[in-house]
């Protein structure tokens, strides 16, 4: 498995760029994972979403979906489009440096 | 070919014709994973399948228990009254445990999403319907000839 270095730590990837451990994240890496996937800036409404996040994957343990962003984050799914385009599901989840989401949904 | 670039699917046109829950939820979830996928999408409901995004009808969709071998339900029990409702209900609970919506808020979801939906205009004029019977996040009504326009450079899925 391959390391990469992020905000001045070593972390485990996937082939993918994913983050292998989601402990390893810390908030000084989602400007850095985010550039990567072509979103240049992280504004409050991005970072209600990747705390929603990592949350909800606290809690239950795993990804959360786009239907329970929407339900139980609160961030409808328009506006998930809109601040995480063309792949909101794995970008957001990418950037909170969860791993890829497996769902169908 | 148009529709892949470096090997990717770039759009996708799903045509939904059936007007069961198990003819439904397929094409849905096509559309919405495409979306998903950051690819274009675009729903275009025919025939029965129309039901699926008519105001009235779109949270009745039903399993068939008749006529289908995989429901493992003989005949004979499934035309009993409310099998049909009984069925549906245990396959939406479960549907729901993996975040997979109800139909009307799923059509509301893809909508959002970004895919366009339309229902089809042969099918719309057969059974005297206007866009009064429809649900908001339709597009528009088509004929098979704009539906072709609107799909080209993508691939056609039809369920």
């Amino acid at each position: 498995m391959a390391t990469i270095t992020l905000a001045g730590k070593t972390v485990e990837v996937d082939a993918e760029g994913f983050l292998v451990n989601p402990n390893d994240w810390t908030e000084e890496m989602a400007p850095v994972l985010a550039e990567k996937v072509g979103i240049y800036e992280l504004t409050d409404r991005h970072w209600d979403v990747i705390r929603f996040m990592r949350k909800d994957f606290e809690e239950r343990g795993q990804i959360p979906t786009i239907r329970r962003i929407k339900n139980a984050g609160g961030i409808p799914t328009k506006e998930l489009y809109q601040l995480f385009p063309e792949g909101p599901a794995k970008k957001a989840a990418f950037i909170a440096g969860l791993g890829k989401p497996q769902g169908c949904v | 070919m148009d529709a892949s670039n470096n090997g990717k699917l770039k759009k996708v046109s799903i045509v939904i014709s059936k007007g069961s829950l198990e003819g439904v939820y397929p094409g849905l979830i096509m559309a919405n994973g495409a979306r998903m996928e950051g690819m274009e999408a675009n729903l275009f409901f025919t025939f029965f399948g129309l039901e699926a995004i008519m105001k009235k009808r779109m949270d009745k969709i039903k399993v068939a228990t008749v006529g289908n071998p995989a429901m493992h339900i003989p005949s004979l029990v499934g035309i009993l009254p409310g099998m049909s409702a009984f069925a549906t209900k245990m396959m939406l609970k479960e549907m729901d445990k993996l975040d997979i919506p109800p139909i009307p808020e799923f059509i509301e979801m893809v909508h959002d999403a970004g895919a366009h939906i339309y229902a089809c205009k042969a099918t719309v004029e057969m059974f005297h319907l206007s866009m009064d019977d429809f649900c908001e996040e339709v597009d528009g009504i088509l004929n098979v000839g704009k539906f072709y326009e609107l799909s080209a450079g993508g691939e056609i899925i039809f369920t």
